[in-house]
């Protein structure tokens, strides 16, 4: 059987001390958050330790967290998300680190821990701009061969910076601007506490 | 002597045994493999991206469009995560049919694969046989939700309705005569839920058959037996998971470790391979068509025994019926908000995974109290798996190449997204 979410979290808390920034448990999932600078360390503990042993890396990605509920959020704009599956002792734990500086995030790299971090790492590069350092080959993996740009930041529209098309004058594939409008049909709505309640129910 | 230096090969992006668009940069010593560079991405639509641009209701579509071979388990995934986070309750009997076309999906997958898989590596018969069983699955799918391919069937609370009572069945025609149509349609004379029975009980026998061409064979044996070895230790760190983990020996099959819906309730084995080569996981495959099976035909069995609704009664997440939304103001204005603005999902986070045909297929939901994703990430088994082809190719032939592909059953849809 395995054991309850809130058991984990205290092996964790017991695990991690300083290094564990918080922890919650919601859903039925336990969520830790540590420093992006303990990032590695807490890998090799999660992987190593004996009540632990985080053996497989399900999911790394960014998140741009930017426009969250309209303001973002005060402990940074972007940070790595990791899911760990424990197939030895069949738990799962969500890890989060936000890093530093906003303008050139960085976080160090697991590959060395799992090298199924390669290709995720290379994706949250990709996609969200966050550079992992250590990784032994940091390319674009998802978007065009000479693509500009981090399409999954919020501030990237969602019809991109340019188009392509053939040139028959050219006799050639050219990029252009966008000649497309970005077209809102159904806004993004957050609604405040407790709206609609009329009082009478 | 002449001086051999290692040359460049460009495998793909339009080469039938890439499964897809990949285009693989392969680095050969002659004709071994030193180095394999996949290069993805030219599938990619940003999911996640327009996800992010779309009410929680209209990303359900997007999801068929991953693994485009097993719809409604990407389906599955995703209305399991807004599920989570919304808190929602699903009826019995839709979890049933839910777990039903999650099954008759996973043999649709396999048998696509195996007929690729074959046909890739000599064994063509193969093609024709299997297509002849996803006929039949493909018209189940199309009588349910009236598309053979991009169901559209989950929704979160539920599904979209419950089976129909009759099967659509073949007209004569200028080409197809009254005898030829009779036989034809003598299991489509009951329900859905009748056909389906048929097929399980049909179905065995074709996997005999599948094997009798394949098990045995020598030539298929020389081309899997020892090829793409993962020993369990390395599929672990590789991050593999479904058939391919299942391949190397380990026995985890999510269905069974972290059980969702009802398959608590059911009876069925999760079979394990030994030697973690490409044999083992077509032989895990092939027992998982069996075990599919049983699945199938205990959830038509439960279904037929027991009627009720299909979707959730709370209207802030599913629609009301027709006839009320026609004749209640109350109603009409729900319709009317879960149409336009769609639902609320309050904020949080959350991770649904299911036992997809390939793997573990997630679905990472950030909500931000919104009635769309904040952010979300898909999990998809075959972009892991394809990571490790470097590994997996390297001290091969080039054509075993071709092999590996085929034993990761990979689809783009998934792995660019």
């Amino acid at each position: 059987m395995p054991i309850t979410p809130e058991v984990l979290l205290s092996r964790l808390q017991d695990a991690l001390g300083d290094r564990l920034v918080s922890g919650k448990v919601a859903l039925g999932e336990v969520t830790i958050e540590v420093r992006a600078t303990d990032w590695h360390d807490v890998a090799v503990q999660l992987r190593d330790t004996p009540g632990l042993r985080f053996d497989e890396l399900i999911d790394l990605c960014g998140v741009d967290y930017s426009a969250y509920a309209g303001v973002g959020r005060e402990e940074g704009r972007y940070a790595a998300v990791m899911h760990l599956l424990s197939v030895t002792h069949n738990h799962r734990v969500r890890v989060r680190a936000f890093c530093a500086d906003d303008d050139l995030p960085v976080i160090a790299s697991v590959v060395d821990l799992w090298p199924v971090a390669n290709w995720f790492e290379r994706e949250a590069f990709d996609l969200v701009g966050i550079i992992f350092d250590g990784h032994p080959d940091l390319r674009r993996i998802l978007t065009d061969y000479g693509f500009i740009g981090h399409p999954f930041r919020k501030d990237f529209p969602v019809h991109g910076q340019v188009e392509m098309r053939y040139d028959p004058e050219q006799k050639r594939v050219v990029y252009q601007p966008v000649s497309i409008d970005l077209r809102v049909v159904t806004p993004h709505i957050v609604r405040e506490e407790n709206f609609g309640d009329v009082g009478h129910g | 002597m002449a001086e051999i230096k290692n040359y460049t090969l460009n495998f793909g992006p339009q080469h039938p045994a890439t499964h897809g668009v990949l285009r693989l940069v392969l680095e050969l010593d002659g004709e071994v493999v030193e180095r394999a560079d996949p290069h993805i991405g030219l599938l990619h639509r940003a999911t996640e991206k327009l996800a992010e641009n779309r009410t929680f209701l209209q990303t359900v579509p997007y999801m068929d469009r991953l693994d485009y071979m097993s719809m409604m388990q990407n389906e599955h995934a995703y209305v399991l995560a807004v599920e989570k986070l919304l808190g929602c309750e699903v009826p019995v009997r839709a979890q049933y049919i839910r777990v039903m076309f999650d099954e008759i999906t996973r043999i649709l997958n396999h048998l696509l694969w195996l007929g690729t898989h074959g046909l890739d590596i000599g064994a063509m018969t193969m093609f024709l046989y299997t297509f002849r069983e996803r006929e039949d699955l493909m018209d189940i799918y199309e009588a349910v939700t009236g598309a053979r391919v991009h169901a559209a069937y989950y929704r979160p609370g539920g599904v979209y309705r419950d089976l129909p009572d009759s099967m659509p069945k073949y007209q004569v025609n200028k080409y197809k005569s009254a005898a030829e149509v009779a036989r034809l349609n003598t299991h489509r004379e009951g329900s859905v839920l009748d056909f389906i029975e048929d097929f399980t009980n049909r179905f065995p026998k074709c996997v005999d058959d599948y094997e009798t061409l394949l098990t045995e064979n020598r030539i298929w044996k020389q081309r899997t037996v020892g090829i793409g070895v993962v020993d369990a230790g390395r599929a672990k760190a590789l991050g593999f998971t479904g058939p391919m983990l299942r391949g190397s020996g380990v026995a985890w099959d999510l269905r069974r470790m972290q059980p969702y819906e009802v398959y608590d309730r059911l009876d069925f084995e999760i079979p394990v391979g030994k030697n973690g080569d490409c044999y083992d996981r077509y032989l895990v495959r092939m027992e998982e068509f069996r075990q599919s099976n049983r699945i199938i035909r205990q959830c038509v069995d439960w279904l037929k025994a027991n009627p009720g609704p299909v979707i959730t009664g709370d209207h802030k997440v599913a629609p009301p019926s027709r006839a009320t939304m026609k004749a209640n103001m109350e109603e009409l204005i729900h319709h009317f908000k879960l149409f336009t603005e769609g639902m609320h999902v309050p904020a949080g986070e959350a991770y649904a995974a299911i036992e997809h045909s390939k793997g573990e297929f997630g679905v990472y939901l950030i909500s931000d109290g919104a009635n769309k994703p904040y952010r979300m990430k898909l999990r998809a088994p075959g972009f892991v798996h394809l990571s490790a082809m470097d590994e997996m190719a390297r001290g091969h032939m080039i054509a075993d190449v071709v092999a590996i592909i085929g034993t990761m059953d990979i689809v783009f849809g998934d792995i660019d997204r």
